[in-house]
């Protein structure tokens, strides 16, 4: 191990890390935002909704992320028709090309992911709700989603880490993130184990990070199940009506 | 006594000898740089490089096994003893010097600039600021764009072919490549309405000597035995025959 080559790195090998961050963050929140609109059309029982969904999440999460980017990257750029269109000033730049594929790659899991966590919420909520007299939208604004936001969130903080490292193939359009830094330098002086190695700790320290953060985020939204396990009444089953009246009486 | 020293020698010679016989040459090649070494459409190496280094094979009457290696990856790979050699149209600079070994050159060629024949974009430092060039990663020619044409931007690419599909694409402005390589391209379909600008860049300081099969530091025995047989084939015509079937100029180096 050269730990001086690491140290010179290290600033060229931070700045491809501002690149991976920011096409993870710009990737992660149109994703997110796309995959909420592909999870309701999936659930929908309207073909015309819920068979686009299913072929979408069918054909990016069937096929790799590689060959999704070349696709975007050398395959559309194949077509004059495409080079003519107004889209081109956007499919001409490797940046957007990845930070497409990265999106609509992490739209079709997380999409999975939401519908998941949708299906998981308990049947007699939702009835309990219309008994109530509430909307399809209040339904779901109230009690759909931030009960599936709980249950879908480790899950999807999986896939968020997963991303991360699947950023790495923007290397492969000339963009100059971690990997791609890494790749570079060492072509010059020929000590890949000790770039990639540095490349290695950037993506822990990011994924690291990440799990805090996802951890500290779950702990916030999960208010009741935690009052649960914190009152010993609950804990103990007490907190019944019943037994409440029987303490009661004593 | 001195005998018995002798015919141990011998012995031991004749060991090693056979040792080398048995372990077929690994020998690594890109695979991705027709008509240099590519793979046809039946799976196999060919190329320029591959039938020098099947001709070395063969002079040096050893077996090989030729196999196809990433490119940025190529000489790690070989220090690390994954591969005996490499025969890969690698350029004799002095940074890969500090790594491995070379041969003496087995061909010269140069750099070229290819650009869309409409664009007035010419190899000079001014002339190049700001245009966007296309180069492969871990190449001399990334070398020489960054000491040359510090004004450019560059793009990294993992291929030549990568790096043609985005000149025809539009979005380079140029690339920047081996001369004989890109005049090879612009021959075929694709090349139309791209031409080599300005002259050809040799640069020795910068795009090495020539291209010379490398090999590890500490190999000296198969660098004196392939440079041998370099001077072989260069001296009872395999080396002309083998240049004939894919160009029209002799790329053989001067001596």
């Amino acid at each position: 191990m050269n730990f001086q080559v690491i140290i010179d790195s290290l600033p060229r090998l931070l700045n491809g890390a501002l690149v991976t961050l920011e096409l993870v963050a710009l990737a992660a929140l149109a994703g997110f935002v796309l995959a909420l609109f592909i999870a309701l059309a999936r659930l929908s029982r309207n073909p015309l909704l819920w068979m686009p969904a299913y072929g979408f999440i069918f054909f990016f999460r069937g096929t790799p992320l590689l060959v999704q980017i070349f696709l975007i990257y050398y395959g559309l750029s194949q077509f004059p028709e495409v080079r003519a269109s107004v889209l081109w000033p956007v499919l001409r730049e490797p940046y957007w090309c990845a930070l497409i594929a990265f999106s609509l790659n992490t739209s079709a899991y997380t999409a999975e992911i939401m519908r998941g966590a949708i299906q998981a919420v308990p049947r007699g909520q939702i009835e309990a709700a219309m008994a109530t007299g509430m909307s399809r939208l209040t339904r779901l604004r109230r009690v759909v989603l931030p009960q599936a936001m709980r249950i879908g969130l480790p899950a999807y903080s999986n896939e968020v880490i997963l991303l991360v490292k699947a950023s790495s193939l923007a290397s492969t359009v000339t963009l100059m993130d971690i990997t791609g830094t890494a790749r570079t330098i060492s072509s010059v002086n020929y000590m890949p184990v000790e770039l990639l190695t540095t490349a290695a700790l950037i993506y822990l320290t990011i994924n690291f990070l990440l799990t805090r953060a996802f951890k500290v985020l779950e702990h916030l939204i999960s208010g009741e199940t935690r009052a649960a396990v914190n009152d010993p009444l609950m804990a103990a089953g007490l907190n019944t009506p019943e037994a409440m009246k029987k303490i009661q009486v004593k | 006594m001195t005998i018995k020293i002798l015919t141990l020698t011998i012995a031991a010679l004749g060991m090693t000898a056979f040792a080398a016989q048995a372990d077929p040459l690994r020998i690594a090649t890109e695979g991705a740089y027709p008509p240099f070494n590519f793979v046809d459409s039946s799976g196999e190496l060919q190329g320029f490089d591959v039938d020098i280094a099947r001709a070395l094979c063969a002079e040096m009457e050893i077996e090989c096994e030729i196999t196809a290696q990433a490119w940025d990856g190529i000489i790690p790979g070989l220090n690390a003893g994954r591969y005996d050699a490499i025969v890969a149209s690698m350029s004799i600079t002095p940074a890969r010097l500090e790594a491995v070994n070379f041969t003496q050159p087995y061909y010269q060629a140069g750099a070229v600039l290819v650009a869309p024949v409409d664009s007035n974009i010419m190899p000079e430092a001014e002339a190049m600021a700001g245009q966007i060039i296309g180069v492969q990663r871990a190449s001399t020619y990334a070398n020489l764009i960054d000491q040359r044409f510090p004004d450019a931007t560059t793009r990294l690419y993992d291929t030549v072919e990568n790096h043609n599909l985005d000149l025809i694409a539009g979005r380079l402005d140029g690339v920047i490549a081996q001369r004989i390589f890109m005049s090879n391209w612009l021959e075929s379909d694709e090349g139309a309405g791209f031409e080599m600008k300005g002259e050809a860049m040799l640069e020795p300081e910068i795009l090495g000597l020539g291209a010379g099969i490398a090999v590890r530091k500490d190999d000296t025995d198969l660098l004196e035995r392939l440079d041998a047989a370099l001077d072989a084939i260069m001296d009872n015509g395999t080396y002309a025959e083998i240049n004939d079937r894919y160009f029209t100029v002799s790329l053989m180096p001067a001596r």
